[in-house]
C-alpha cells in the first residue's frame, strides 16, 4: 500500500451538498466495518460485548448475523490477551479490529500494543507485518469520571510503529476506518463518544481517508486552531463565536496523528502567526505539545508565531457537571484563547453562549 | 528417529557452546540466554511439528529456534548484529523469527508470546486449517497475567495450542517456590478446562511421545493441551559462564541433570560410527556459521529507519521532515 503524506495537499473540506446522503458518526463506523468485512473474508471483528444487544452504540448492529459468530464475537474481560490474540490472527493473515468501548481499557493492552504490535515488524527486520486496528472510545459528560474518560491518544504517538488516527466527522469516521483496515500497520482508532451523535455526509460505496492527510475545515487568516477528535467540533463553533468579532480563525483537522501531516498545520501557521492547539487530552507531553513542538521546529527563524495548547485541566476529570465543565475546554473558551493570541494580551473576553453553538445535550447512561 | 533428536539436540548444545565460547571477543553484540541443558523440551516437542505448524517462544529461544528448523547461519549472523541475520541485524537473540518454517518469533517480555500463539490458532481454526501452534514459555510466565486470560480464551475457543511450559526452575535468580503460593502449575492449567501433564524435560522420547499425542489430540479438534516439562538451566540466566557463585543455587542442584544429559543419553543409543557422522555434520555446520556470521556485512545506516511502517521508509521521513 502507498499512502500520499506529505505530499498531498490539504484540499478546503466542500460543503455538504442539499440531498446528500446523511448519516451518524455511530452508522459510518458500522458502514465501513460491513463493507470491509464483505469485501475481505480475514476481517475479523471482537472485543468486549461486540455481539450483545446494544452493539457498541450501534456500531456493531447486524454484524454478528451478517458475519457469523466466527468473524465477530464477544471476548473475555481480558484486554491484555485478546489484544496479544489480535496480534496473532494479525501475524497469521487475519486483520482483526478489536473494539475496547473505553479508551481507559487500553491500558491493559499497552504492553501487547507497544512492546509487540508496534515494534514486531522492525525487530524482525521486515519479517512480518501486523495489521490490526484499535477501536478505542473517549467518553465524556454525564460523569464519566475519572477512570472513563481519558485521552490517551499521545501515549501511542509516542512510540514508533503504530499509526494514531481520531475522525472529527462521520465522513472521516467511514473513510478512516476503511483505511484503517486496509493499512499494514497496526493503526490506534480514536472514537470520541460524543461524535457519535455527529450526522454528515457519508457516501454509501466504500472509499479510504488515507494516513497523513489534515483537512482545513475552515479557512482564515488570523489564527490557526487544530481541533483533536471532538475538540475539531468545538474549534468549528469557536470560529463562529470568532466571526462575531471580526477574527478569521482557519481551522484544521489532523485527522491522522501519526503520521501527522505536520506541512498543512505549518503552512498555515506561516499566513496567520498563531497557533492554537485544542486537544482531548492534557496538554502535559500531548499531541498538542508535539503539534507545537514541530511547528517550531519548521518555523523558527523564519516566521515568528505566538501559540497555545489546551487541553483537559492538569487534573483527575471530575463527575460533578460545575467541575466537569471547567475541566474541559469549549467552544467560548478556544474563542477566547484564540483572540487572545490574535490580539496578543488577555482581552478578558468571553462569549456570550449562543444557543446554536451549545454542545450535545448528552443523556447516559454512557 | 534416534538419530533426528541426536543431531537436533547436539546442533543446539554446539552451537551454544561455540556461542559461549565467541564471547569474551565480543563480536557478538547481543545479550545471550543460553538454553545449554534445556535442549531436550524444545527438541521433543518440535520433532512431532510440521513445518506448516507455528511456534511461539521465549527470549531463551536459542534451542526453540533451531529445533523447530531456523537457519543457524542466520541465527549466529544475528547474534553478531550482521544485515544477513534472521532480522537482519535487527531483533539480536531474543528475537530469532524464521516465517519459513513456522518460528513466529520470541519476545523479550514474559508471556507476551503465550496470546500472541493463542491468536495465531484462532486464525487456523477460522481457515479450517489441521496446523497447530506450540507456545513456549519458562516457569515465570505462568505468573503473568496474559497465562491465565490466554488459558481461558483458548479453552472458550477450543484452539488448538500446545502450551509447553519450559519449567527451570528459576525466573532470572528467584525459585519457584519464591513466587508461586502453589507451585502446581499444570494443576493451574487444568483448572482452565485442559487436560496438563507434568514430564521430565531431559527424557527427550517420553517428551516426543507425550507431544504426538497432544498434537494429534488437537489435529483431531480437542482443543489446547498443557504439557509441563521440568528442566534446568546449566549457565547463567544471560551470559555465557556459570553463576554459582552468585549463592541463590548450588552447583550440586544441577549435577543430576548434568548426570543425566539429554545430549548424551540420546547419542548412546546410536552406533557410534552413526553419532561420528552426526558429529562431524554438526561441526562443520557451527563452523559455516559462524564463518558466515563473522563475513557477513553490518546493515546500512539508512536500515536505521526501514521497517517502521510498511510504507516506503522515505516516503514517512519525508512527513517527519
Amino acid at each position: 500500500m502507498s499512502s500520499p503524506l506529505a505530499s498531498a495537499k490539504a484540499a478546503p473540506r466542500p460543503a455538504p451538498k442539499m440531498g446528500e446522503r446523511t448519516r451518524t458518526f455511530v452508522e459510518a463506523v458500522r458502514e465501513a466495518t460491513e463493507l470491509e468485512m464483505a469485501r475481505d473474508p480475514n476481517v475479523v471483528l471482537f472485543g468486549l460485548d461486540v455481539d450483545d444487544p446494544k452493539a457498541i452504540q450501534g456500531t456493531t448492529l447486524g454484524l454478528p448475523e451478517a458475519f457469523g459468530a466466527e468473524r465477530v464475537f464477544g471476548t473475555p474481560l481480558s484486554e491484555d490477551a485478546m489484544t496479544g490474540a489480535a496480534i496473532g490472527m494479525a501475524l497469521a493473515g487475519l486483520r482483526p479490529i478489536h473494539v475496547h468501548i473505553r479508551m481507559d481499557f487500553l491500558l491493559l493492552a499497552v504492553n501487547q500494543l507497544l512492546n509487540v504490535a508496534a515494534k514486531s515488524r522492525y525487530m524482525y527486520g521486515g519479517r512480518v507485518n501486523v495489521p490490526m486496528v484499535v477501536r478505542a472510545m473517549i467518553g465524556k459528560s454525564w460523569g464519566q469520571g475519572a477512570q472513563h474518560s481519558q485521552g490517551l491518544h499521545s501515549f501511542f504517538m509516542h512510540v514508533p510503529g503504530i499509526k494514531v488516527v481520531a475522525p472529527s466527522t462521520p465522513y472521516d469516521a467511514k473513510g478512516c476506518l476503511a483505511a484503517a483496515v486496509r493499512d499494514d500497520d497496526p493503526v490506534l482508532y480514536v472514537e470520541h463518544r460524543l461524535l457519535h451523535f455527529q450526522k454528515g455526509p457519508v457516501p454509501a460505496e466504500a472509499y479510504t481517508v488515507a494516513p497523513g492527510k489534515a483537512r482545513i475545515a475552515v479557512a482564515g487568516d488570523d489564527v490557526t486552531v487544530v481541533g483533536i477528535s471532538y475538540m475539531q467540533v468545538e474549534a468549528l463553533r469557536a470560529a463562529k463565536y470568532l466571526e462575531d468579532v471580526g477574527v478569521r480563525a482557519e481551522v484544521i483537522d489532523p485527522i491522522w496523528l501519526n503520521p501527522l501531516d505536520i506541512d498543512t498545520i505549518t503552512d498555515s501557521v506561516r499566513r496567520t502567526g498563531r497557533l492554537l492547539v485544542v486537544d482531548t487530552g492534557w496538554t502535559n507531553c500531548g499531541a498538542a505539545a508535539e503539534i507545537a513542538a514541530q511547528v517550531a521546529e519548521r518555523l523558527q527563524g523564519v516566521r515568528d508565531f505566538r501559540f497555545k495548547r489546551m487541553g483537559f485541566a492538569p487534573t483527575t476529570c471530575p463527575t460533578t457537571p460545575g467541575l466537569e465543565n471547567l475541566f474541559y475546554p469549549n467552544a467560548r473558551t478556544i474563542a477566547a484563547a484564540a483572540r487572545d493570541l490574535v490580539e496578543g494580551r488577555a482581552c478578558g473576553w468571553l462569549p456570550a453562549e449562543r444557543a446554536d453553538l451549545q454542545s450535545i445535550e448528552f443523556k447516559g447512561p454512557f | 528417529m534416534h538419530a533426528g533428536l541426536f543431531r537436533s539436540l547436539y546442533r543446539i548444545r554446539r552451537v551454544e557452546e561455540e556461542v559461549a565460547r565467541v564471547y569474551a571477543s565480543d563480536k557478538i553484540k547481543s545479550p545471550v540466554h543460553l538454553s545449554i541443558g534445556q535442549e531436550a523440551v524444545s527438541v521433543g516437542v518440535c520433532d512431532v511439528l510440521r513445518t506448516d505448524d507455528v511456534v511461539f517462544g521465549t527470549y531463551r529461544g536459542h534451542a526453540l529456534y533451531l529445533a523447530k528448523g531456523g537457519d543457524m547461519s542466520a541465527m549466529v549472523a544475528e547474534l553478531y548484529g550482521k544485515v544477513t541475520g534472521c532480522t537482519r541485524g535487527k531483533g539480536g537473540s531474543m528475537h530469532l523469527i524464521d516465517t519459513e518454517c513456522g518460528v513466529m518469533g520470541t519476545s523479550a517480555v514474559v508471556g507476551t508470546t503465550i496470546a500472541n500463539a493463542a491468536g495465531y490458532a484462532y486464525a487456523l481454526k477460522v481457515r479450517r486449517s489441521d496446523a497447530v501452534v506450540a507456545s513456549f514459555f519458562g516457569d515465570g510466565a505462568t505468573e503473568e497475567g496474559v497465562f491465565a486470560e490466554t488459558l481461558n480464551f483458548a479453552v472458550l475457543k477450543r484452539l488448538p495450542v500446545l502450551f509447553v511450559c519450559e519449567n527451570n526452575g528459576y525466573a532470572i535468580h528467584t525459585a519457584q517456590a519464591k513466587r508461586q503460593g502453589l507451585a502446581d502449575i499444570c494443576a493451574r492449567a487444568r483448572a482452565y478446562g485442559m487436560p496438563a501433564e507434568r514430564l521430565d524435560g531431559n527424557d527427550v522420547l517420553t517428551l516426543r511421545a507425550r507431544a504426538e499425542a497432544a498434537v494429534a489430540r488437537m489435529r483431531a479438534g480437542a482443543g489446547p493441551q498443557f504439557i509441563e516439562a521440568t528442566t534446568y538451566r546449566w549457565r547463567e540466566h544471560v551470559g555465557p559462564g556459570a553463576d554459582y557463585h552468585l549463592g541463590y543455587r548450588a552447583q550440586a542442584e544441577c549435577e543430576p541433570w548434568q548426570a543425566n544429559d539429554s545430549v548424551r543419553v540420546i547419542g548412546e543409543l546410536l552406533a557410534p560410527e552413526v553419532r561420528s557422522m552426526i558429529v562431524a555434520a554438526v561441526e562443520r555446520e557451527v563452523a559455516e556459521a559462524f564463518a558466515y556470521a563473522e563475513t557477513s556485512p553490518f546493515p546500512h545506516p539508512s536500515e536505521l529507519m526501514t521497517d517502521i511502517f510498511t510504507e516506503d521508509a522515505d516516503e514517512l521521513a519525508a512527513c517527519q521532515r
